[in-house]
């Protein structure tokens, strides 16, 4: 592998901070890389532990959160419950031999284009250094080969 | 079968200088259920709209996506485009190649590939588009408007004058708030009760306002139109309908020697009383911790002397449920209290008062009758000294922001001080003179150049008394030297707090504040006078510090939010809301839990003899802001979200 690995990234982000945070840094005209896809939803509350399972089984490498600062969601708390959600899910994603660091979790404000465009381009060097996400599919044919007694 | 459309927008070069358009577009018309694709240079502008509106009828759409700019941009346009075409609007959606892809990338091949991620992300999630229809909920046409000072009196008077109803509910016995307290009013110098006391009048009798003082709100349940509020009218101890206001009874009252609120302290009053001569309504209430009668168990003299029987000990506070569709809150603001400044002498020295104080001081009605005659002896003071930002723009004593009025009563303050003291003389300790506002600066020249006010910039370290003086020492920072000056009363400029219960009180009605107790509006600069609540509006101080004329131009900004809400008979809101599944739904009020709006309601599901055979969520429309948190938490999946449902976002993803 000369080339170097470009990784696939889904982002779940609320419309109100990270959403707006992401046109900002469009208007801006700000450069980064071109890894990641959005999935804009109404608030991070809405993001459930199974969207980012799905990403990872379709073959993303790596999975990126971002909703409102604490204390700035649109819908008061939708963050917090969030925040607790992943918490608890960190653990099972451990658990269940997923490195947690394929998944990222920050707050970008809809003001904040720099640290969006900043953030893309960490976490997508991140992914790049973990390399390819395969455990999923060995797992499938760990599961297709015969049991070993 | 889907029969989707895909519109690609090149916004002149914007998109397509980076992303390879024609590509795109015949990449897309390959993908499954995809019947049209094409591009064009802008599909916003008139003609692009209509070839979507003749795509849509000539193909039979099911769906449409324009692969543009943001949602934030364009998504209404393109959505009333679609209803114009006879489509559902809900079954158009805007995959973003511009804001965040073809700005943001430089590599044009990877830029492309994006795009077509996006796009057909976006194409998998239309085919699993619902039709919606936006959400119709009545309007109650009354308003609450919570607290009677001037923002309150401004906000209600303008609803009323346009022909709505309006409940105006005030705490204390009579209208006014603290303007009533105020003496002269900067820049104009024109009295302040005599402004005041029209407005308080016109509303009191104005047909279409129903006045509530000494009532508080106990409880605000409902949603935007459809507000219910649970007022609590305190008991006054004397029956409104019967009591003429002829005030026998304040003068015959034996307890005569209670601190007087109103005066902040310098004046007295009865324990039966009215705050002050001009009240509206003019009827006394009894302040049962200081009444005779109450303590005792005997007196009753304003009950003999009472010719209308109006005194009645027993009555006890009554409830009122009171259905409105918008909220004015103008609960108005504080004068922070300044014993913190131990230094200074607040509480300690007699002469050492705040601004508020001074303004009774200086007021005709006040209880020196518009004399201003020091608070210990009663003696005309011959040098005052005026401290600015006791409190306001210090983060020691908590208060970090600028309480906004306080540079221009000062300079008011010395002016009527030399108006009134010939010969007096002011000296105005100050940080900054800030005197942003229509005559504002002009004013405070005035101050300096006509009444020769001694503004000394620089802040004073401490206040003590020697020889029947009140030695303050500070610093004048342009000649950089301490100063000394024997004074024989101080005034603090203290900084305009929060009302102690703003916070709780913010809790009740269900809006936001900041760290300081001052309420949220939901955009600082484009949506000032709205809460981030619908149909909760802010006017006045309690939003922030402000002074008469920036309080009354919100207040009737407000007013004008509340007429639009009532111009139509039902509310159209987005239909983005939370639907559940009673079938599977197992009533286990974990959305309970996780709503932020209080939006699901407990719901029997009955046989038909009328048994409850279980119980489900039920999620309120009109309540549900649609931010899907109780669908995460939904154990069973029975909540969804409509626009936003699992299967339209599992097939985002898997469409990538």
């Amino acid at each position: 592998m000369s080339e170097t690995f470009e990784p696939e990234i889904i982002a779940f982000v609320c419309t109100y901070c990270t959403y707006a945070g992401a046109d900002l840094a469009g208007t801006s005209r700000l450069k980064y890389a071109p890894n990641v896809r959005i999935i804009r939803l109404p608030c991070t509350g809405r993001i459930s532990p199974m969207f980012i399972l799905k990403a990872l089984q379709k073959g993303a490498d790596g999975v990126l959160i971002s909703g409102c600062h604490p204390g700035d969601c649109h819908f008061t708390h939708g963050n917090y419950h969030a925040r607790r959600r992943w918490m608890v899910f960190r653990a099972l994603l451990d658990f269940i031999g997923i490195p947690p660091e394929r998944v990222k979790y920050s707050w970008i404000s809809a003001a904040e284009g720099v640290k969006f465009a900043e953030f893309i381009n960490s976490v997508t060097e991140d992914i790049r250094k973990l390399g390819p996400f395969e455990q999923y599919t060995q797992l499938i044919d760990q599961a297709k080969a015969p049991a070993s007694l | 079968m889907a029969k989707i459309g895909v519109f690609i927008c090149h916004c002149g070069e914007n998109i397509g200088a980076k992303v390879d358009c024609t590509k795109l577009a015949a990449a897309m018309g390959e993908h499954p259920g995809v019947a049209v694709s094409v591009e064009y240079k802008y599909f916003c502008s008139d003609p692009g709209q209509e070839s979507v509106k003749r795509a849509i009828r000539e193909n039979n759409l099911t769906g449409v996506v324009v692969a543009a700019c943001s949602p934030r941009m364009h998504e209404a346009t393109f959505r009333k485009a679609c209803a114009e075409a006879g489509l559902n609007p809900y079954l158009c959606e805007i995959a973003n190649i511009r804001e965040q892809c073809s700005w943001v990338h430089t590599d044009n091949d990877q830029a492309t590939e994006k795009a077509m991620d996006i796009t057909r992300s976006m194409v998998e999630k239309v085919k699993r588009n619902n039709k919606l229809q936006p959400i119709e909920v009545p309007v109650t046409r009354r308003a609450l408007v919570i607290g009677g000072g001037i923002a309150g009196i401004q906000a209600a008077l303008d609803i009323a004058n346009a022909g709505q109803d309006v409940v105006l509910v005030e705490r204390e016995p009579s209208l006014g708030g603290h303007m009533a307290q105020l003496s002269e009013t900067f820049p104009t110098l024109d009295c302040s009760q005599c402004i005041m006391t029209p407005r308080m009048v016109e509303a009191a009798q104005h047909p279409k306002i129903r006045l509530l003082t000494y009532a508080e709100i106990e409880s605000v349940d409902g949603y935007i139109g459809n507000f219910s509020v649970r007022v609590r009218m305190k008991s006054r101890y004397v029956d409104i309908d019967k009591c003429t206001g002829c005030g026998d009874c304040i003068t015959k009252c034996p307890a005569k020697k209670i601190s007087s609120e109103f005066d902040c302290g310098l004046g007295k009053r009865t324990a039966i009383y009215t705050p002050f001569a001009q009240s509206v309504p003019n009827i006394p209430v009894i302040d049962k911790a200081n009444c005779i009668y109450f303590k005792n168990g005997k007196c009753k003299i304003c009950a003999k002397t009472c010719q209308c029987d109006a005194i009645n000990f027993d009555m006890q506070d009554a409830f009122e449920d009171i259905e409105v569709g918008a909220i004015v809150v103008a609960t108005g603001f504080q004068v922070q209290n300044n014993t913190m400044y131990g230094e200074y002498g607040y509480g300690k020295y007699p002469d050492v008062i705040n601004g508020l104080q001074f303004e009774r001081l200086a007021s005709a009605s006040g209880p020196t009758a518009g004399k201003i005659l020091r608070p210990s002896d009663g003696v005309e003071p011959q040098t005052v000294v005026f401290i600015q930002c006791a409190g306001s723009r210090d983060p020691s004593k908590g208060v970090r922001y600028c309480s906004k009025i306080c540079c221009m009563y000062t300079a008011k303050h010395a002016m009527l001080y030399a108006h009134k003291v010939h010969g007096g003389k002011a000296h105005i300790f100050y940080m900054d003179i800030r005197a942003a506002g229509k005559g504002y600066d002009e004013f405070s020249r005035r101050a300096i150049e006509e009444d020769e006010a001694a503004y000394l910039r620089g802040r004073v370290s401490k206040v003590w008394q020697e020889n029947g003086k009140l030695m303050v020492r500070g610093v004048d920072t342009l000649l950089g030297r301490p100063v000394e000056i024997a004074a024989d009363m101080v005034v603090l400029a203290t900084a305009m707090i929060a009302q102690p219960d703003a916070k709780e009180f913010a809790k009740t009605i269900g809006i936001g504040y900041d760290e300081y107790g001052f309420y949220n509006e939901a955009h600082l600069k484009l949506r000032p006078v709205e809460s981030s609540t619908a149909g909760v509006f802010l006017a006045g101080a309690c939003q922030s510090p402000k002074d008469i004329p920036d309080s009354v131009a919100q207040a009737s900004a407000t007013a004008s939010k509340v007429l639009a809400l009532f111009s139509k008979d039902m509310l159209e809101r987005e239909p983005v809301v939370a639907t559940n599944n009673e079938a599977t739904c197992a009533g286990c009020w974990g959305c309970v839990l996780a709503c932020p709006y209080n939006a699901i309601e407990q719901k029997d599901i009955v046989d038909r003899s009328g048994r409850v055979i279980k119980r489900v969520a039920s999620v309120n429309p009109g309540l549900c802001q649609g931010c899907g948190t109780c669908v995460t938490f939904c154990r069973s999946n029975s909540l969804d979200l409509a626009g936003f449902t699992e299967r339209q976002i599992f097939a985002e993803v898997m469409g990538l």
